[in-house]
């Protein structure tokens, strides 16, 4: 078992930050271990600060988020969660009067530079909301938007993306005879599902979920959790939720916000049964919020 | 309730009223002879439309080519990207340009659109079918602007914020979801602009030349409304020629509920 874990090639994906740690701990060369770091690291959040007008929403937030892990971000209502998720895909740039200080590097590059666009940084890093929202079209125009925004026209290619791209989101063999049907003709948690489809459909590295549940009945909810842990074996997944049970269930680690502020960051396991904070102890015993 | 008796009641008896109105002069000249007459002719008693029908068609067709791309491309600039100062504006100019009297875009069309054409393509008269589907199209815009905006405002802002999610720009989320998702307040609004483009004859009079001939861009017309409007008066009580303009406005009528028709059925297609 030593053997194993001093060699990180047998450590599943989701464990780098143990595994960097680990290799600490063995005496691995420093340089070694920053840049095992680096490659792990898609998105980083580094002093970030957002104010809607005069109020500050989101203060000096710094966070890493690892390739292939899923990390849930908790906290009360209101505390920044959700809008610090959709500062990772620009999607903050739609609100009036939305300020943003800090840096948000995905792949090393601030997303927030004059160089990058919003639209090009969206296509990469994809969103589910929390209210299903498919277009009023039939489900295969509603997979077919983002590539055909992407220029595929091409009907084969579409074809396949849409079939591949329903069968991640695990929706194929209830809708492959309705391709053509009005998507809003589907249930709840199938809407739900084709969000997520129409966002895998333009082939994203990361797939930002604002409380993608929450909506949704237990079954629904299942069956997207399930999803959720198939879909990090490809993609680095950031969740927004209240459900502490689920950020338990499915997530490697997971950040707790509280008034605007990124309170403790750790891993999951630690978080939901040793945490540093007591403010974080007080939430999710339910002492709270 | 009541209300709802009298307008019904209304409508049943303007049907029928220009069906026993319109439907003799059509008998005495014969169907074909009065739809497809080319040449309509008091002296030789000779009332063929066709020429009428062509040119209300080629017009209104004219005003809804121009004025559909124009108010449309207004109405999501209003909705979606004028900042609040000017929508406020431009929603007030419109309101205006809608309650303006038909007569009055008839005298402006005459100082300034008959003149100007005239010159443009070196004319002897600047009255022709050009000057009328300009004119026309001025007159639809405000009713394909006002009612496009609102349904463009009703779109949920869920459809758009998915729609930039997915990478897509400001301007291609207006017209690939925003204009898509709005489609029946945008078809309505192009439906009511070629109503009143069809049904248009105080301000068509004033800038068409008024002529019955067969339509050209750059020919003096008459369309149905004005071919009615000019010769009514002096029609003499009880003629060939008076009841064949209550001919003409009973096809007048059937164009209208066509469009109408058309209509029900989109919006019933797209509700299902």
């Amino acid at each position: 078992m030593q053997n194993l874990k001093s060699n990180p090639s047998f450590i599943t994906i989701g464990e780098n930050a143990k595994m960097i740690n680990t290799a600490q701990k063995e005496g691995l060369k420093k340089e070694n271990v920053l840049s095992l770091a680096k490659s792990s690291k898609t998105i980083e959040a580094k002093n970030l600060c957002l104010w809607y007008k005069n109020f500050n929403a989101l203060k000096n937030i710094n966070i890493n988020i690892g390739e292939k892990q899923v990390v849930a971000l908790i906290g009360p209502s209101g505390c920044g969660k959700s809008t610090f998720l959709r500062t990772l895909n620009r999607m903050n740039d739609t609100v009036e009067g939305c300020k943003i200080t800090g840096e948000v590097l995905f792949e090393g590059k601030n997303i927030y530079s004059s160089s990058v666009s919003a639209p090009e940084i969206r296509a990469k890093i994809g969103m589910v909301f929390q209210k299903a929202n498919p277009f009023p079209m039939s489900i295969y125009d509603n997979i077919a938007y983002g590539p055909r925004i992407q220029g595929i026209h091409s009907k084969q290619v579409l074809n396949e993306l849409v079939e591949t791209s329903l069968k991640s989101a695990a929706l194929w063999d209830e809708t492959k005879d309705r391709l053509k049907k009005s998507a809003l003709g589907l249930s709840g948690g199938q809407q739900q599902r084709l969000c997520i489809a129409r966002a895998l459909a333009i082939k994203p590295q990361v797939l930002l979920m604002d409380e993608a549940t929450s909506a949704l009945d237990p079954i629904s909810t299942g069956k997207i959790e399930e999803l959720i842990l198939q879909l990090k074996k490809d993609y680095t997944i950031v969740t927004v939720t209240h459900n502490m049970q689920q950020a338990a269930r499915i997530s490697d680690k997971t950040a707790f916000f509280l008034l605007g502020e990124l309170i403790e960051y750790n891993d999951t396991d630690i978080i939901f049964s040793n945490p540093e904070n007591a403010k974080t102890k007080d939430y999710i015993t339910g002492r709270f919020g | 309730m009541l209300c709802g008796v009298i307008s019904v009641a209304f409508v049943l008896f303007i049907s029928v009223y220009l069906i026993i109105a319109g439907v003799p002069a059509i008998q005495k000249i014969g169907i074909l002879k009065f739809l497809f007459g080319p040449v309509w002719n008091n002296s030789n008693e000779q009332y063929g439309i066709l020429a009428f029908i062509l040119t209300s068609i080629y017009g209104t067709a004219g005003a809804v080519l121009l004025g559909v791309p124009i108010g449309i491309f207004t109405a999501v600039y209003l909705a979606k990207k004028a900042p609040p100062k000017i929508y406020k504006t431009v929603h007030i100019a419109v309101g205006v340009l809608a309650g303006i009297p038909s007569v009055v875009y008839g005298l402006i069309g005459m100082i300034i659109i008959v003149p100007a054409i005239q010159k443009a393509f070196n004319l002897s008269s600047g009255a022709n079918l050009l000057s009328a589907i300009l004119v026309l199209t001025v007159m639809i815009l405000p009713y394909i602007i006002n009612v496009s905006v609102t349904a463009l405002k009703a779109v949920p802002p869920e459809y758009e914020e998915a729609s930039l999610a997915l990478g897509a720009t400001k301007t291609e989320t207006f017209f690939y979801v925003s204009l898509k998702a709005a489609k029946s307040g945008v078809v309505t609004s192009v439906m009511q602009g070629v109503g009143r483009a069809v049904g248009e004859a105080m301000a068509v009079i004033m800038v068409a030349g008024n002529v019955a001939n067969m339509p050209g861009l750059l020919k003096s017309v008459r369309f149905l409304t004005t071919a009615i409007v000019s010769e009514m008066s002096y029609a003499p009580y009880g003629s060939l020629q008076r009841q064949a303009l209550f001919s003409i406005g009973l096809v007048l009528f059937l164009f209208i509920m066509l469009i109408n028709g058309f209509l029900y059925c989109f919006v019933r297609r797209e509700k299902e």
